[in-house]
Formats: structure tokens, sequence, C-alpha cells
């Protein structure tokens, strides 16, 4: 049979740190390099999740690999995040965490009581989560040649009934539902690497989302057209995501937006936009407007959800942008990240 | 958040921009030129532009560091980083900015110590806890980061410490802001003054500004509410027909300066004969070099400097957008071979620098988006 050559897009000469830090250097690479070799042209706009077929029965799969440092940090730990991340990347999608098989890469010299400290937290996230560890593999490496450790999960879990998430489906009038506050995790990870001579009574916001999820499916899930979780890159780069493969404009206004003080301030000062700093315990979902109002009190009546908000809205313009609108009627286009936030000093 | 939201209110914002609408003369054209990167980040970040009345133009000045950097002195500090046991220190906003062969974030990835510090007293601790290896300070900035370069070589000349040097590229504002009023296809109505230069340096080197050019300086702060401010004083002189420097940033300014920072810059530096300004060319008195006397802290005094010259490329328009003639978008280049990820001029290669700023912020921004609010 003849078939096609795939279209290689990708033509940048060496890999670069850019390209894992969730923004358009990780999105070219992923679109013009990934995709035509390994997906085909059948695939649509890629998702956190993939939702496979087997017989008869459709399930959502993900991977997600941990390479954070520190390894714990105020509110978590690399541990807590491997599996959190797994269970959110399948919440967004519209299914339930069922299981995961976790790879560890260890660096030769690891501390048995660090490797331990992150296999307990492990073991805590999955039951908090209701999540079954099913199997999973272990590599050494050379002292040097990996950062204390890196985890990989894989999970798989079962579609909820009653949603259907694609971002085609998104259509003007459509309102942008947050879970709660934006910043705390990038900002304390960044604070507890302690280059910074900066403290705060900040944590990491990792948790699964998953109960959330589940309440707003449960009470509004035929006006559910989309959710992602806004890890790297922030609340900015989903969205633009979002408006590229659904060619609206997102319009979120900006005193709407919850970021807490400390992050507010710590962003002030290193010239950083929350909107650009990763989460590891919220959710970004499109609701229909009818369908707002329930959506918003069921995700606000869960324990952990009390500080959602509607931060803004969907329109025709600005097509396949991003745009912040102010109180006293300036607003600014907000773009992806490119490459890792730096602060501004000068 | 204190000493911030108190200058985003909207009632304030709102009374500013109906007062800056009240003295606009509609049948004049203003240019104002913002004279620091600072300034423009905050007026697209905020959105400022939306606010003011059509015949109110802002033009970007050349007040930001990085921007105006020549790629030449990158080269040179990588090439000195190159050799063994050496670590490469600056601020994050150098991590991005393109040398020949790539920016220090890309030479990190290929294994370069390259480390990003928030103050150089934090390139000098690295170089304490590293004694084995040399501590090379890339050093930017206008007389808001020169004083604490300074303060930085002064303890490491106290301290004796043999690992540590400092690449100085400070540069001074004054020559900027007279090589702009110079060039013959400029035309300014007044100056939105410097901020964080003028707790440095105060009020007073704009006197010539007012004085000789009659054009007048506001020295303005960084809230919406202090540049729009800044606006309405600078309309009201040109409505007075007055031209004099006022300082906006009471709070921040004082009118003499900071004598102990200007004191500690007097001991460290002296005046470079001249000095290479991307997009501007070479400007007489424009820039800091290290006293022979602190040479064993200069990196240019005590290794080989490979001394490499890049041009600005042919194509990009960076010092007529500099000079407030061509707007970003005007550029041949803007938005197709140079953007913020590939920045081919020295105008995009900062967040603070007027052509990324209107990239990231405004660029593919509907006129008509500009009055949308909360249903």
């Amino acid at each position: 049979m003849a078939t096609t050559a795939p279209k290689i897009r990708f033509r940048e000469p060496q890999i670069e740190m850019a390209h894992g830090a969730g923004g358009k250097a990780s999105r070219r690479l992923v679109e013009g390099l990934f995709a035509p070799l390994l997906f085909g042209s059948s695939q649509g706009p890629l998702g956190d999740a993939a939702h496979i077929q087997i017989n008869g029965t459709r399930i959502a799969m993900t991977t997600d690999s941990f390479v954070v440092k520190p390894l714990r940090f105020p509110g978590g730990s690399i541990g807590e995040l491997a599996i959190n991340g797994t269970v959110n990347d399948l919440a967004v999608s519209g299914a339930r965490a069922e299981a995961i098989v976790v790879t560890f890469v260890l660096e030769a010299g690891l501390p048995t009581g660090i490797l331990e400290a992150e296999v307990r937290a492990m073991g805590q996230a999955a039951e908090n989560a209701g999540v079954m560890i099913a199997g999973g593999d272990t590599k050494v490496v050379e002292h040097g040649k990996a950062d204390s450790m890196f985890i990989t999960t894989t999970g798989v879990g079962r579609l909820l009934s009653g949603v259907t998430i694609s971002p085609k489906s998104v259509q003007p009038g459509d309102k942008v539902l947050l879970s709660g506050p934006i910043g705390d995790h990038g900002i304390t990870i960044l604070l507890a690497r302690g280059d910074l001579d900066l403290e705060a009574d900040l944590r990491s916001d990792t948790r699964s989302v998953f109960p959330l999820v589940q309440a707003l499916v449960h009470h509004a899930g035929a006006g559910v057209r989309w959710m992602r979780d806004p890890t790297r890159g922030g609340v900015a780069t989903s969205l633009n995501e979002l408006a590229r493969d659904s060619a609206c404009g997102i319009v979120l206004f900006e005193e709407k937006l919850p970021v807490r003080d400390s992050v507010r301030g710590a962003c002030e000062l290193l010239g950083l936009d929350p909107l650009h700093i990763a989460n590891e315990g919220q959710f970004l979902a499109i609701v229909s407007s009818e369908h707002a109002e329930p959506a918003l009190e069921a995700v606000r009546a869960t324990p952990g959800g009390e500080e959602a908000v509607m931060i803004g809205e969907v329109r025709e313009q600005p097509a396949s942008a991003v745009l912040v609108t102010t109180l006293y009627g300036g607003s600014r286009l907000v773009d992806m990240l490119v490459g890792d936030p730096l602060p501004r000093i000068c | 958040m204190k000493f911030v939201d108190e200058f985003r209110t909207p009632e304030l914002i709102g009374k500013a921009g109906e007062e800056i609408r009240r003295l606009a003369d509609p049948n004049r054209h203003y240019r104002i030129m913002e004279v620091c990167g600072g300034h423009t980040h905050a007026i697209y970040r905020f959105g400022l532009k939306d606010l003011l009345p059509s015949n109110v133009e802002l033009i970007h000045g050349p007040g930001c560091p990085v921007c105006v950097l020549p790629m030449g002195r990158i080269d040179d500090g990588l090439a000195l980083a190159a050799q063994p046991d050496f670590i490469f220190a600056a601020f994050g906003d150098m991590m991005r900015v393109p040398g020949t062969h790539g920016s220090p974030l890309e030479y990190k990835a290929r294994g370069m110590d390259v480390r990003i510090v928030y103050s150089p007293a934090d390139a000098l601790k690295l170089a304490r806890s590293n004694p084995e290896k040399h501590v090379m300070f890339f050093a930017i900035g206008f007389e808001t980061t020169a004083p604490s370069t300074a303060l930085t070589l002064m303890r490491a000349r106290a301290e004796g410490l043999g690992n540590f040097s400092v690449f100085c590229n400070h540069v001074t504002i004054i020559p900027a802001i007279r090589a702009i009023l110079d060039s013959p296809d400029m035309r300014l109505d007044g100056f939105v003054g410097p901020g964080h230069v003028s707790t440095v340096i105060g009020c007073r080197p704009y006197d010539w500004i007012a004085k000789d050019e009659r054009k007048p300086v506001v020295v303005s702060g960084f809230e919406p509410l202090d540049i729009l401010q800044s606006i309405v004083m600078l309309l009201r002189q040109l409505r007075k027909g007055e031209a004099k420097v006022e300082n906006q940033y009471k709070r921040v300014v004082p009118w003499e300066g900071n004598r102990a920072a200007l004191r500690a810059m007097g001991e460290v530096f002296e005046l470079r004969a001249y000095f290479e300004w991307r997009g501007l060319g070479f400007i007489s008195q424009s820039a800091l070099k290290i006293r022979p006397s602190y040479a064993q802290w200069d990196s240019e005094q005590r290794f080989a400097v490979p001394g490499v010259r890049v041009t600005d490329p042919k194509a990009a328009q960076c010092g007529e957008v500099l000079k407030g003639v061509l707007k970003p978008a005007q550029c041949k280049l803007f938005g197709r071979e140079c953007t913020p990820e590939q920045p081919v001029g020295a105008l995009m290669v900062s967040s603070e620098g007027s052509c990324a700023a209107y990239f990231n912020y405004e660029h593919r921004k509907p006129v008509s988006i500009a009055t949308v609010a909360p249903n």
C-alpha cells in the first residue's frame, strides 16, 4: 500500500531546554516531529490523555515524567507530583484514573532514605486519589547521569459518562472556569531552589483535581466542552493552545484572576506573569453559558473547590489569541510561554 | 497588595485618562518618549495605550540595557567563559539574549557552567563557595544596577577574593538621550523620564533637556497611575508652553539622587571614551569601565578578550524604531524573521524591548476589542 511520507516540520539542529518547557518550542517539537512520525494524520488536536478503544471499551491513557528539583518542597514532593500529575491529566480528559505503572530512573549514590520517602509519598497520594499502582520498573544510571531521580508514571482511566471534551466544540459565549488560585506551585519551586533571597508563606498546590472534575461533570456535564490542567507554561499557555485549536478568542478579566498576594508579590519583584507560572492542583474548564452557574456552584460546593471562579469568556475576537482586560479599560494579549520563565532584574 | 494596588485603582486611572483627554489639544499631535524599557513594558502590559487619545503618541526610548548591548559583547563574554573551570553568572534578563553561536541558556544546555543570579552579590557568594573555579559576573544595566556592581567589586577587593571578576557592560542614560535628540529625523514633545535610574542619579542631570532643548521631562514611576499622571504633568507643561524637569516618582526618587550610590560608582568606575550601542552605533562617554585600581577584578583587564564586533543585520531597522521614526510593526523583519523566540534585532531580545513588548501584548489585538468589559 502506498503511503505518503510524513511531513516533518521540526528543523531545529539540536534539542534545547525550551523544548521541554511546555511552551511554544515544546509544541513545535511534538507537532513537527513526534506527531507526523508516530501518530499519522488521523490524530486531531493533542489533549492531556489519549482515548483509545479496546474490545469496544473506550479508555483514557496518559504518561508523564517528573524531573523536579528540589525533590521536596513546601506542600509536596516529586513522588506526590508523579501520582497527582497523571491522575490530573486523566481527570481533565474526562476520565477517572484506575491504574498507574511507575518507572524510576535512579542515580547511583542516591541515599535509600530519600527514595523511601518518595515511594511512601507516592503510596499516600495514590491512596488519596483512589488509584491502584499496578506495577513498575527501575533503572539505575551512573552517578552524575541523572539528577537524583526521575520518575515516569503511566496511567489508564475509565471515561466518565455524560461529557465530551473537544476544543472544536468551544464557541463564543462560553465561560472560562478556573478551580482556584494560580501560580502557587511554580513560585514555591522557584523559592525552594534557594537561589533567591526571598521567603514567602507559600505551598505547592499539588493534589488530585478529580473530585472537582467529577462534581463539575455530574452537575453540568452536558455543558463542559474542554478541560486542561495548566501545569508548565501556566494558564496562558493552556488557553493559547485552546484558542489556536478552536480558532476562538479567549478574553480574561484581570480582576477576576485568583492570585495569592505572596505569588503576586514574587511575580511583581521578579518581572513574571502569574499566568505563565506552573500549577499542579488546578484545572481550567470551558463551560457553555447556560451551564456556567450550576458548574461553578458544583465545583465550589466540593471540598477544595471553594475558590473556584469564572475568569473570562470565549469570544469571536481576537481569533486564536488570548486577551486580558483590566477594570480601567486597558487590555493586552497574553502569549504562550517561550522557554522557562526567567526573572527580570535590570 | 500594598504599594501596588493603590496605583492601579480604576477610578483614579479613569480620572487620569479623562484629564489627559481634556488637556490634549485636538489640533495638535503629541509625541512623548518614555525612556525606560520598564515603562515600555508597563505601557503594554497594562494596555495603557487604550486609554490615550489617538493624538497622544508614545515613542519607546533606548532604556533597555539588554536591547542596546551589542552582540559582540555577548560573544566576548561567552568566549571568556569557555575557559576551563569558569562560571558565567548573569541576571535572568541576559539568559536568552543571542550571541553569534547561541544564547547563554543554549551554552548552558551544551554544558557551560552558566548561573542565573539575582544580584552581583550572589555572584560573589558563588565565588566564595567555588574557590577552585573562576566566577565572572556579566554586568549589564544603566545607573540602576551599576552601584550594586560597584559595591560588589569593593567587597571583592576588601576580601582579596582572587577567583572573581566582572565583565562590565554598564551604560549611562544621558548620552543615549542626547544621541536621540541629536538625530535629525527626531521630533519629540517631551519625556517620561527614567524612574529607577533617577533613584541613583536624581533629577538634575535632565536639566539641559528642559533648558537647552526646551522639552519637558517628568521622572515617572512604573504603575499605570504613575505613567498616566506623568503624561498629565507633561501635557500641562506643554499647554502652558513650559519646559521643566518634574518628579512624579517622589515616593522613590530624591531630587539629588543617592549620594552613597554615586560615590561607590565613582570609586570603582570611570567613563569609557566610547561604547557601541546596538541600534544607535558608537556613542562617546556613554559607558562605564572598571578603574585600573580594580584591574584584578576586571575580566577585560585580567583576561585576553577577543573583541568581537558583530554588525547589526542590515535588514533590521532597530535604530529607526529606537529613535521612534518607525513603529515596531513597520520594520521589514517584525513578526516574520524577527520574533521573541528567534530575535534578529536588539529590541526583540528583552521583554522590555519595544518590539518584544509590542509583539507579545499588542500586535494581533483587534482595535475594537479595547473597550470590552465583563458582562
